[in-house]
């Protein structure tokens, strides 16, 4: 038995525990708002936080998520995630939808950390998120009108 | 465009009835007790197969077409929505079951699927239509319902009013008098000047899921008992499994068993992970007898060497050899062009449950008749009994129209293979994706031109030499004609340009790596050769590459005014900055033209980044503004990720690339600015999906060559970029 906090809840989980957190969130759990895209680290699809911070969850065993505090887009509150969602959505930034749980927990995890950040300060925090459908335009002007958002 | 009166010819195929013979009808469409609980929740009149109206107000459009990201089921619905002038907040869009008799692609027959950006397209004046005879229907049961005369009740935002009485019903509130009301024989449409949501904002229905994770795909569907699977797949295209050994695979907790299937060694466990840990475990011997062995290199090398003999004639105007002999000067260029993986964001996967009735199928159906033939073939039903429940996928780009329904096969083997006894969700890893095949084919092009003493360009000749997509398929008849697969040289056929002596011809070639259409089939190599071809000629003549093509467009009011468009958006001939170089390209795909301007940074250690693009497109009316952006944008992104460095390549038949390390898609760091500029139009809608990519491709690389006097022919660019001059 391994234990965890994930969107504010302790949780239990019986799995191995090289187990990637990704798939005992998605198998074990249930939610399925966080993807997989690549099992590599490579994509992002699959981020979610632990403290607040962006991790790969296809690179966290079950046994590294032991006591932490995990979040995921299920979960996901406070002012920089209202704003960026509503961002999102005001700029129709989703195209196929599949890698957006992952770049809204980067997102979230940068404007959290750096309220008002620069084209390259994006480019920095979000350039571990693929975008297949390369809706990075939308991504980036959508941070921006967040940031704008939480100041009002 | 004016108000126009469409025949009903087919009255039978609308449905009508009392709320509860509605329900009975829809019942029809379902083959399981799901269904029926779907249909049974919502009472109300369904005027035809497009939308039903529920007592409680709620508007369902059915789409026929899958939502992959292209926007369609936001598309689909305002097209119908439009018509029946219905409240877009009361919109609830609903993926059609798998039935070809009445949710076939208008474009492609008796074939129910997705592709060729067609969606809204085919079922323009089908949903326009649909819509309509809807609202005549409600307008009709609140003339009953009020006693009042018809021509005195209007519908505005889903409000039916009589004016004179100052009486107002909500659709809800009339529908089931609506659906005991004769279907209209005619119905009168809207003008362009009465459009309310069409070409304005409207919201996309599926943005809301898509940022709070409850939008739900293939990968997230679970069912009781359910197993997962994944494959082990011949290391080359067209081995197959001699033996395998599972003792190691059995240590791994939730292994549950693995079998031989003609794809490979289908490994099942009860959890994703354990599916893809015992998999790692299993050792297989293959039989390469009839694989295929050769690496890229030789296969690109063999190319060249048929290129240098005359293929089947795709176009033949006038003598291009004797218009070339006799020109001032003569320009040849040759082109490689790679495999190239689709890499759909959400890799496939595809559930199958078989039921007392049949079976049931949750994917990303991309071609459902197809997919629904293909599952009953193997589970022995009658395609009636399979039903298929698209659902949203993360990306295609062509990946999910697989005309032998691929992943769809693969999942339908095993449940077979278990008797059906277990549902099975089959799973690809990233890795079975980018070493899965069914790449954009790799081709070789010739092009050799001759000027006058004019600059003018007097013949053509172009040669293509590759393998063809649609041979064998269900789609050969189709796109097939005289040994020229259509999807092989389009874009190159019909050049667009003004010349009077033009050859085009075909070389297809026999290689063991399945292909499939890639996101804008054939234009993805034709407008690049043609279009970098063409600003070698324009440098070779001393002309401007806008004027160059101008020049020659007069017959194509279409291409000269998206050309001319960007050319504006951009300030085309005006001053750059330092550093900076610009390149164009023009090009009609899926009956849209798209022109884009590129604008590239380039140092001399070859590090390039393409800074700005202007886009302009004409596809038509626009449905909605905004999906249209999104998919030049997107389109875009997509072209230049590839053409920078994208490639699968084999060594000995065995893909050398295996995830997105190798295999990069473009990061946000490489996205350029994007301006996307809209042609008016009152024609009927064309395609989006596709037109965005091909131009992207030429435009970046005659921006390299305006910076350095070199076009880069084998692609992808990081194969070398040449020096700056
Ligand atoms: S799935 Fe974890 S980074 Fe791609
Ligand atoms: S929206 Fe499709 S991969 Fe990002």
């Amino acid at each position: 038995m391994i234990t965890f906090t994930l969107n504010n809840e302790k949780r239990s989980v019986d799995a191995d525990p090289d187990t990637p957190l990704l798939w005992v969130i998605r198998d074990e759990i249930g939610l399925t708002g966080t993807k997989f895209g690549c099992g590599a680290g490579l994509c992002g699809a699959c981020t979610v936080h632990i403290d607040g911070e962006p991790v790969r969850s296809c690179q966290t065993s079950l046994s590294d998520a032991a006591d932490q505090n995990i979040t995921t887009i299920e979960g996901l509150e406070g002012k920089a995630a209202k704003a960026i969602q509503a961002a999102w959505q005001e700029i129709e930034v989703p195209q196929c939808g599949y890698c957006q749980s992952g770049q809204i927990m980067s997102a979230t995890s940068l404007l959290a950390q750096n309220p008002k950040p620069s084209d390259d300060e994006i480019d920095q925090a979000m350039n571990g998120n693929v975008c297949r459908c390369a809706t990075y335009v939308r991504i980036r002007k959508a941070i921006h009108h967040a940031s704008n958002l939480m100041e009002a | 465009m004016n108000s126009k009166t469409v025949l009903n010819s087919t009255r039978r195929s609308f449905l009508k009835g009392t709320a509860g013979v509605t329900t009975g009808l829809i019942v029809g469409f379902h083959m399981s007790g799901k269904g029926l609980a779907a249909a049974n929740s919502s009472k109300g009149f369904m005027p035809n197969a497009f939308v039903r109206i529920g007592t409680d107000n709620l508007v369902t459009v059915i789409a026929k077409h899958i939502e992959f990201g292209q926007g369609s089921h936001t598309g689909l619905a305002t097209i119908l929505a439009e018509e029946l002038d219905a409240n877009w907040d009361n919109i609830r869009i609903e993926a059609a079951p798998a039935d070809a008799s009445r949710y076939n692609n208008l474009h492609w027959g008796k074939f129910q699927g997705t592709g060729g950006s067609t969606a809204i397209a085919n079922s323009w004046m089908q949903l326009r239509e649909a819509g309509a005879k809807a609202r005549a229907m409600l307008t009709q049961a609140a003339a009953t319902q009020w006693n009042v005369p018809v021509a005195e009740v209007t519908i505005d935002t889903g409000t039916i009013h009589h004016k004179v009485s100052g009486k107002t019903a909500t659709f809800g509130e009339l529908a089931e008098q609506a659906a005991i009301q004769p279907v209209p024989e005619t119905v009168t449409l809207k003008s362009l000047d009465q459009f309310k949501l069409i070409g304005g904002k409207v919201v996309r229905k599926d943005i809301a899921g898509k940022t709070n994770g409850t939008a739900t795909y293939t990968l997230d569907m679970k069912r009781p008992g359910m197993v997962i699977a994944v494959v082990k797949r011949p290391p080359r295209f067209g081995g197959i499994v001699k033996s395998y050994d599972t003792s190691e695979a059995e240590k791994v907790k939730g292994f549950v068993g693995a079998l031989a299937t003609p794809r490979g060694v289908a490994v099942m466990a009860k959890n994703t992970w354990a599916a893809i840990k015992a998999r790692e475990t299993l050792s297989v011997e293959w039989d390469d007898t009839n694989a295929e062995m050769r690496g890229t290199d030789q296969i690109m090398a063999e190319y060249k060497e048929l290129a240098k003999t005359a293929g089947l004639p795709a176009r033949n105007d006038g003598d291009a050899v004797t218009a070339i002999a006799g020109a001032t000067e003569v320009i040849e260029a040759s082109y490689d062009f790679p495999f190239l993986a689709h890499a759909p964001m959400e890799p496939l996967d595809c559930l199958i449950e078989r039921t007392e009735s049949g079976a049931e199928v949750w994917t990303g159906s991309q071609i459902q008749t197809g997919d629904q033939h293909t599952v009953a073939t193997i589970l022995e039903l009658k395609p009636e009994q399979v039903q298929i429940h698209t659902l949203l996928a993360g990306g295609s780009f062509g990946r999910r129209a697989t005309p032998d329904s691929d992943m769809v096969s693969e999942a339908a083997m095993i449940v077979k293979a278990l008797d059906g006894k277990v549902p099975v969700k089959l799973v690809w890893t990233r890795e079975d994706d980018i070493q899965g095949g069914r790449y954009r084919p790799a081709y070789h092009h010739t092009l050799k031109a001759g000027l006058d003493d004019k600059g003018n360009i007097v013949g053509w000749q172009h040669r293509i030499v590759g393998q063809s997509i649609v041979t064998s398929t269900a789609f050969e008849g189709f796109l097939v004609k005289d040994g020229i697969d259509a999807t092989s040289v389009e874009g190159a056929a019909n050049l667009p340009y003004k010349v009077p002596n033009i050859s085009v011809d075909l070389t297809t070639t026999d290689v063991k790596v399945p292909v499939l259409w890639w996101r804008s089939v054939g234009s993805t190599h034709t407008a690049y050769s043609t279009e970098t071809f063409i600003d070698q000629l324009a440098s070779k003549a001393g002309r401007d590459p806008v004027e160059f093509r101008r020049s020659m467009l007069k017959d194509h009011p279409r291409h000269l005014a998206a050309l001319n468009l960007a050319a504006e958006k951009s300030n085309w001939g005006g001053p750059i900055a330092e550093g900076r170089y610009r390149g164009v390209a023009v090009h009609e795909s899926f009956n849209s033209v798209v022109a884009q301007v590129a604008e590239i940074s380039l140092d001399n250690d070859g590090a390039l980044k393409v800074e700005k693009v202007w886009c302009a497109v004409d596809c038509g009316i626009v449905v909605n503004p905004s999906i249209v952006e999104a998919q030049m944008e997107g389109g875009i992104g997509f072209g230049l990720g590839a053409i920078l460095r994208n490639e699968v390549t084999l060594d000995e038949g065995v893909v050398e690339q295996s995830n997105f390390h190798d295999y990069e898609p473009l990061r946000i760091d490489e996205m350029p600015e994007i301006s996307v500029h809209i042609v008016p139009s009152e024609a009927a809608p064309t395609g989006v999906g596709e037109p965005g990519t091909p131009p992207i491709g030429p435009a970046v690389a005659n921006a390299v060559f305006a910076a350095t006097g070199k076009t880069i022919t084998k692609l992808p660019f990081s194969k070398g970029m040449p020096e700056l001059v």
